[in-house]
């Protein structure tokens, strides 16, 4: 999330003005963070767009597909090039340590808690 | 950290209800039915030489996909696992919204398909198969003697 800049002016240009898909998520959350899969079936990597700012995460995505040409389209259920998820992050979340990896339409995150929000066991010294 | 009962992303529940509704009233006539919805979602589209389906299938190895074709209907199936915690493990499920298990799906080809001439491409979640049409029926001109 380096190119934060860059995507967060991407983001305002897309905002609300084109009509997207949903991807389906998965969330689960362990001790230590919070894992999210998201389907983004035709999406190459690089135009996957990830954004974390304050408490928002902004899950963005163009598909791209190998069209030859004149092809005319004859059913489409995925009928909008472009997906667009937003969540709402929790303050325990350490947004600097987001970890993501994009493999065969699959984003997966990690997010993973502060130091201080993680359990931690407290050992009980005998005097 | 629930999942609310009351959910604050309207948009993606009218998404939802939407497919779901799509799903109950797009019949098809053909007898082989091409109903929406299923898993996984596909395009098809055409050229003058060749058919084309792209079927959404994220994260499964493309060894394991299954694509053939018989008696002019193309069979796409396959599975994909849960990526959700083992049930043991300490871990909470707060959405759970992906497919998973076994899938699929079947289209009926058009007739003039030549079914020794595919090449199906798995790229970026995409299965993308191509069928090219038969020589005899491509539109040609005739010339005048």
């Amino acid at each position: 999330m380096n190119d934060k800049t860059d995507v967060s002016r991407k983001e305002e240009s897309t905002a609300g003005t084109q009509a997207t898909l949903t991807p389906p998520v998965d969330v689960f959350e362990d001790a230590t963070g919070i894992t999210l899969l998201a389907d983004l079936p035709g999406v190459p990597k690089d135009a996957l767009h990830l954004h974390v700012e304050a408490e928002t995460l902004t899950i963005e995505g163009e598909v791209a597909l190998e069209v030859p040409e004149g092809m005319e389209a004859t059913h489409a259920e995925v009928s909008l090039p472009r997906y667009r998820r937003v969540f709402t992050l929790s303050r325990e979340l350490d947004t600097d340590q987001v970890s993501a990896e994009f493999r065969n339409g699959v984003l997966t995150l990690r997010i993973p808690k502060a130091q201080h929000a993680q359990p931690r066991r407290i050992e009980v010294e005998v005097a | 950290m629930y999942r609310s009962l009351f959910p604050h992303d309207m948009l993606a529940e009218l998404d939802r209800l939407q497919r779901e509704m799509s799903r109950s009233f797009d019949y098809s006539p053909s007898i082989r039915g091409m109903a929406r919805g299923g898993v996984p979602a596909m395009n098809v589209g055409g050229t003058p030489h060749s058919v084309e389906i792209y079927a959404f299938a994220p994260g499964i190895d493309p060894a394991s996909i299954e694509v053939h074709i018989e008696k002019g209907v193309l069979v796409i199936a396959g599975e994909r696992a849960s990526a959700l915690p083992a049930r043991e493990t300490k871990a909470n499920v707060h959405i759970d919204e992906r497919f998973s298990g076994a899938f699929r799906r079947v289209v009926t080809l058009p007739d003039d398909v030549d079914p020794d001439k595919v090449t199906a491409r798995y790229r970026d979640g995409v299965l993308h198969i191509s069928i090219k049409r038969r020589e005899t029926s491509l539109p040609r001109r005739i010339s005048v003697q």
